[in-house]
């Protein structure tokens, strides 16, 4: 009896696994053959049927890329402007979400509800207002202009408050008592327990604002402060352009995102799912 | 900023505090707390008020009016640019291809999640890596992946040659007016398929092993747990996943503006797409301004009809 059971145990984990990766390729085939289109040669992009995959690896397609545009500078923009986003949503988020937590102050659920109100309001229902404004202020074209738009969140303040909301209270007693005041008890007691949180935040809206479109086309026309999505854009605009080098552009601007994902996967979820699901 | 913070205080603590002299100490406390809260608040809420409240309030006046070439108010006309929206064929077909659009994308989007799901909550070693690929599209921007769509769609190396093996006849993906939409929206399904799988996956593990042991127990099925037990316990997660996947499908722009600007035929011209054509392009800041603030109207109708459906949900429960 037992001979049986294991083997179709056997052929069933077999068989699971077999669909597992019949489906895994299906969804990573884009990018898979985005990185293999990458590698190929101009003969091979033209040649039919088509290659699924590259006769050698090649690198001459990336190069290509680099000398058709930018890409490195553009990339720098994205970086900067992502890291100006990533932090000033760290600092208003945390300073709000301390109040929100530790905070007993009148209106507190008012002010809240305000918070969340903004996650409900679409960016595209306040797009141009904010054009005009940027261009007024004479922001167009600079990394204000880019990221301080963005630099509060509601999505971000409600997950670090329901982080916070877990560390006792009795700790604020406790440093109260011993003279210690609300900035330096933020600053040295819930930040250092909260830091599974603030790195969820920070990979949450680097991811967000790198990927960003609309708001860097519409208010960056030089070359020098284009961000990178809308740089890659433009590589696919040039006729003479082959697809090979179009897509090792996609390849090096996806690197970062995706090394990102697999390294963070954890707080990444986390953060996703913070919202969606209880418990 | 900081000098009216006081006579505010006063106001919203007007109940309690009749009077401005002679607080009690612990109303002196209340209105220091006060303070304290709102200068924490204070970084968050300049940002707020500049960039989404008040441009949202300046979104409805400039609805109101037709503005000069630069985009500033010059004649108020009250109602008239929300009767010219629907007056005029451009933005009734914005409506209706975004309606269609997501009903293209939303229910595939939910479907296909479900099963890549479903697969990665299997009990098998390094599922954790499948799980990793599933949601990888998490990762992935609208522009590339509308460039790497775009090279798929190709007449000659994209994917027809592949389909053709298989004996499907040839698709004119984002060349004809018939196909085109729907061509977007699978750009936009496998961009959402990552995070409904990530959600999914996370609802799933949160169902109680034991349903399913007693379940075994009775003799249930794999299709009987599915139908039984999953997917009645992950009604509430469908459903905030139906309306964020249906606020993405409304906001749909980058695959748009990168594959089909708009056409051909503006079968592609989605809300988004005709907002920034008209403001951007023609300099209709007025009329565009009407159209964004009937999106606003759109996704306020659909968030409320989710908390209200929330709300249903916990007192049920």
């Amino acid at each position: 009896m037992k001979q049986p059971f294991v083997t179709r145990r056997i052929v069933s984990h077999a068989l699971q696994y077999l669909i597992l990766i019949v489906a895994a390729l299906a969804v990573i085939y884009p990018v898979w053959s985005a990185f293999n289109i990458s590698m190929m040669s101009d003969v091979e992009i033209g040649a039919y049927p088509p290659r699924l995959i590259p006769s050698a690896i090649r690198l001459e397609n990336f190069q290509r890329a680099l000398q058709q545009a930018p890409l490195m500078r553009y990339l720098t923009n994205s970086v900067v402007q992502s890291l100006l986003v990533m932090v000033g949503q760290l600092i208003t988020a945390c300073l709000a979400a301390y109040a929100f937590a530790f905070i007993d102050f009148k209106g507190r659920n008012f002010f809240f509800l305000v918070f969340l109100s903004t996650m409900m309001i679409p960016w595209e229902a306040t797009i141009i207002p904010n054009y005009l404004t940027i261009q007024r202020l004479g922001w167009t074209d600079t990394f204000q202009g880019l990221a301080v738009p963005f630099m509060a969140t509601g999505f971000g303040t409600f997950l670090l408050r329901q982080f916070f909301l877990k560390i006792p209270r009795e700790l604020q007693d406790a440093a109260t008592i011993d003279g210690c005041n609300s900035l330096r008890f933020l600053l040295t007691i819930v930040l250092p327990l909260a830091r599974p949180a603030l790195g969820t935040l920070a990979v949450y809206s680097f991811l967000q604002t790198y990927n960003q479109y609309l708001w860097p086309l519409l208010i960056t026309n030089d070359p020098n402060m284009r961000t990178v999505q809308i740089g890659i854009a433009l590589l696919q605009d040039e006729e003479r352009l082959m697809i090979n080098t179009v897509m090792a552009g996609v390849t090096m601007i996806l690197l970062p995102t995706l090394t990102l994902f697999v390294v963070s996967n954890r707080q990444l979820i986390r953060g996703l799912t913070a919202g969606a699901v209880k418990g | 900023m900081e000098p009216k913070q006081p006579s505010n205080t006063h106001r919203l603590n007007g109940v309690e505090m009749p009077r401005r002299f002679g607080l009690t100490g612990r109303q002196r406390r209340a209105v220091k707390t006060f303070i304290l809260g709102i200068l924490y608040l204070t970084p968050s809420l300049i940002i707020f008020i500049s960039f989404v409240f008040i441009p949202l309030i300046r979104s409805f006046e400039l609805s109101t009016y037709l503005t000069d070439p630069i985009g500033r108010p010059a004649k108020f006309v009250g109602t008239l640019m929300y009767q010219r929206l629907f007056e005029t064929p451009v933005f009734m077909n914005s409506l209706t291809r975004s309606v269609q659009f997501v009903l293209y994308s939303v229910p595939t989007t939910i479907l296909i999640s479900l099963c890549l799901a479903l697969l990665g909550n299997l009990r098998l070693k390094r599922i954790d890596i499948f799980r990793m690929l599933f949601s990888s599209t998490i990762a992935v921007s609208g522009a590339t992946a509308s460039l790497m769509f775009l090279y798929l769609y190709h007449p000659t190396v994209g994917v027809n040659y592949w389909l053709g093996l298989l004996n499907v006849p040839e698709i004119p993906w984002l060349v004809s007016e018939k196909t085109a939409l729907f061509s977007v929206a699978l750009t936009t399904i496998w961009l959402q398929i990552g995070l409904n799988t990530v959600i999914l996956l996370a609802a799933m593990q949160t169902i109680p092993e034991e349903l399913y042991e007693s379940a075994m127990i009775d003799g249930a099925s794999a299709w009987n747990n599915l139908v039984y037990i999953t997917l009645p316990l992950l009604s509430s997660t469908f459903f905030f996943l139906l309306v964020v996947d249906m606020l993405a499908a409304f906001q749909t722009f980058t695959p748009i503006h990168i594959m089909t600007s708009g056409g051909p035929l503006d079968s592609t011209n989605l809300l988004v797409y005709s907002i920034y054509r008209e403001f951007y392009f023609n300099g209709k800041y007025g009329f565009a301004a009407a159209q964004s603030i009937m999106l606003f109207f759109i996704m306020l109708v659909l968030t409320v009809v989710q908390f209200a459906y929330i709300e249903k949900k916990v007192f049920y429960e």
